[in-house]
């Protein structure tokens, strides 16, 4: 088989094809729950129930989509540029670490979140600029690089908090001392468990859509991710693109970890994100790296994994399917793009 | 430093390094098979755990242990299948789908972990691979504790070793795998197909990196956790690297690697360790692979062609 490249794709092709792999994910759900002894179309009508049946069901939903959309954002920003930016899950906590070291009463009250979210913002661009620039100085490939700095966070963390952020009165549990009030993210409606911080992150997808389609820096990171000889022949400086585009992502995980801290949960634990990192590659692939669509994926996203939590504890099948659904249609998703810019033919 | 002396010299030492080496040398020479042949297979960690997982489930449900280690080698190369197909005749991002790979063995492990044993607290254990018995050898004072009371898997881990750099580099079919990651239209126009050999060059390597993470299970610790493979396929992704693409030194990074993290553990026990936080001795190995991805940027010989999709008739 060969790949030829079709020159016009038909609107039907492009919208057709990602539309496709989502179907194509729902048919393994109901695989594998006819393979886990359970009723496929009951097991997906309850995911749904889970995630959207409820007013509860459905504020549970967002707030599990709040940092979500932050970090779908952040490799959405990096993949854009072709920089592989796997390292989300240690940039957020570089942010969740932040929101505890200004949040706990180091800054007086008017000034603390926003001073906190700046902070969180640079300490995640700085965790990122390091693989970056051995990057782009040494050819060090970012993936590994990246995805070994997230090991090494989490174990800085869980050395935070047994040691120096150890919550005194935690009973011994490692956990970080609680936020001042001022320093956490109000409701923002009253009554409503939903955080500022699910409104930041839509702000965000819009800044970031403004970013992308409004300013030479979208053109250039566009441009260095298709085809980095010809932006440097154009005269581009690919490196400094590069490194804007890590502050940018590393930025924007790390809000994921503030957010987190200062707008739901209140303090540091070493669970505070089950792979929030790691699934923000597959939000960011479902949009099609979109600033915009992160939004909706997201959501998507958190629906499945919330609907499937309610849905496990009725109909037996292991939670573990939002995981399996989710790799599935990450690669269902890049083989549909794929197919709507080529055709297989035989030769 | 007397302390660190100590630790050298005693033969136990010696004994955990090539342990802890060995689910590294399956792996890594997994990993150097596939970037010979031009593709970065991330799968690793993921097929890592599908194996640690499969090969245990396997000997729990009744195989003998090379049954598992079977079985697990077959779950590796499956999913080395899926990342073949995508990457190999698709062309597509080896990244991305390398990461998808993980997450879907990863998680296919957990998943079906759950509903085998869905009430299960704490995993049950096997009886794993023993010590094998050499004679005279494993007698041998200080030596023979060292060196010669390893399991059967530790031993194929060196065979294997011994293996890859002999068909890489003897063999006609070695020659068309390394040329393969180097210039594959040149392949192409020997009448050899491109596809053929990636495609088989990552099942091959990703039933390698299978029988890796089975070591866990059958070798090393008798049952199997979710968290047990901990970022070991990434690690090896920067022994490929640390080795230089070539599976001798790959493996003595691999050995280098484990006298680290042998050293640490035992460190942890001493005055040093109380003085310093043991998440410092824990992180040490990722640090130290990072290090060595600086320090061997510069001199590293990449194949060409790595990470380069073929496709037929495109120039």
């Amino acid at each position: 088989m060969r790949l030829e490249p079709i020159a016009n794709p038909s609107t039907a092709r492009r919208l057709g094809l990602p539309a496709l792999a989502l179907v194509a994910t729902l048919a393994v759900a109901m695989l594998l729950a006819l393979i886990a002894g359970a009723n496929p179309l009951d097991t997906l009508g309850q995911i749904a129930t889970g995630a959207l049946g409820s007013k509860l069901a459905v504020l549970e939903t967002l707030n599990r989509a709040t940092p979500l959309i932050f970090t779908g954002l952040a490799v959405a920003v990096a993949f854009r540029a072709k920089l592989w930016n796997i390292g989300a899950e240690a940039q957020l906590y570089a942010g969740a670490i932040v929101a505890v070291v200004l949040g706990t009463g180091a800054i007086p009250s008017p000034l603390v979140l926003p001073l906190s979210a700046l902070a969180a913002m640079i300490a995640g661009a700085v965790l990122l600029l390091g693989p970056v620039i051995l990057k782009t100085r040494l050819g060090v490939d970012e993936v590994v690089t990246t995805l070994l700095l997230n090991f090494i966070m989490l174990l800085f963390v869980s050395y935070l908090l047994e040691g120096p952020m150890k919550d005194p009165m935690g009973m011994g549990w490692p956990k970080s001392p609680a936020l001042i009030p001022e320093a956490r993210l109000p409701r923002i409606i009253d009554g409503l468990r939903l955080h500022w911080g699910f409104a930041l992150s839509l702000i965000s997808a819009v800044v970031i859509w403004v970013i992308q389609t409004r300013t030479t820096l979208g053109f250039e990171i566009r441009a260095v991710g298709q085809n980095p000889e010809a932006a440097r022949f154009a005269g581009m400086p690919v490196n400094a693109v590069l490194i804007k585009t890590a502050l940018l992502s590393g930025g924007l995980a790390a809000l994921a970890g503030w957010s987190e801290v200062a707008g739901l949960k209140g303090h540091l634990s070493s669970d505070l994100s089950p792979g929030f990192g790691y699934t923000g590659i597959i939000v960011a692939m479902l949009a099609l790296l979109n600033p915009l669509g992160v939004i909706l994926s997201a959501i998507f996203v958190a629906g499945i994994f919330v609907g499937s939590d309610a849905m496990s504890r009725t109909a037996g099948v292991p939670t573990y399917i939002a995981d399996m659904l989710m790799a599935t249609a990450l690669l269902f998703m890049v083989l549909a793009i794929l197919l709507t810019r080529v055709r297989v033919v035989r030769g | 430093m007397t302390e660190i002396i100590d630790i050298l010299i005693s033969a136990s030492f010696w004994a955990a390094v090539i342990r802890i080496a060995s689910p590294l040398i399956f792996a890594t020479m997994g990993e150097l098979i596939c970037e010979r042949a031009g593709v970065l297979n991330l799968g690793i960690e993921g097929i890592m755990v599908i194996g640690a997982f499969a090969g245990w489930m396997g000997v729990y449900q009744g195989l003998p242990l090379w049954g598992g280690v079977a079985t697990a080698m077959c779950a590796g190369m499956l999913f080395g299948l899926l990342q073949s197909i995508l990457t190999v005749p698709f062309g597509l991002s080896q990244h991305v789908v390398g990461l998808g790979v993980t997450l879907l063995a990863t998680s296919s492990a957990s998943f079906t972990y759950r509903l085998m044993l869905p009430e299960v607290t704490s995993p049950p254990k096997i009886e794993p691979f023993q010590p094998l018995d050499i004679p005279v050898l494993s007698d041998l004072p200080w030596l023979g504790e060292a060196i010669f009371q390893q399991t059967a898997l530790t031993w194929a881990a060196f065979a294997v070793a011994g293996l890859t750099a002999w068909v890489l580099f003897r063999t006609p079919l070695g020659l068309a795998v390394r040329a393969v990651g180097e210039n594959p239209a040149a392949v192409e126009a020997q009448g050899l197909s491109v596809t053929g050999l990636r495609m088989g060059a990552v099942i091959v390597g990703s039933g390698l990196m299978a029988v890796g993470g089975a070591f866990l299970t059958l070798s090393a610790f008798s049952s199997f956790f979710f968290e047990m493979v901990n970022g070991r396929g990434w690690i090896c992704v920067a022994l490929v690297v640390f080795g230089a693409w070539k599976p001798g030194k790959a493996v003595l990074g691999a050995l280098l690697f484990a006298g680290f993290d042998a050293l640490q553990i035992r460190l942890q026990q001493t005055p040093i360790g109380t003085h310093l936080p043991y998440q410092l001795f824990l992180a040490a190995p990722y640090l130290l692979s990072i290090l060595a991805l600086i320090l061997m940027s510069r001199r590293a010989e990449v194949p060409a062609a790595l990470m380069t999709p073929y496709n037929k008739g495109e120039r």
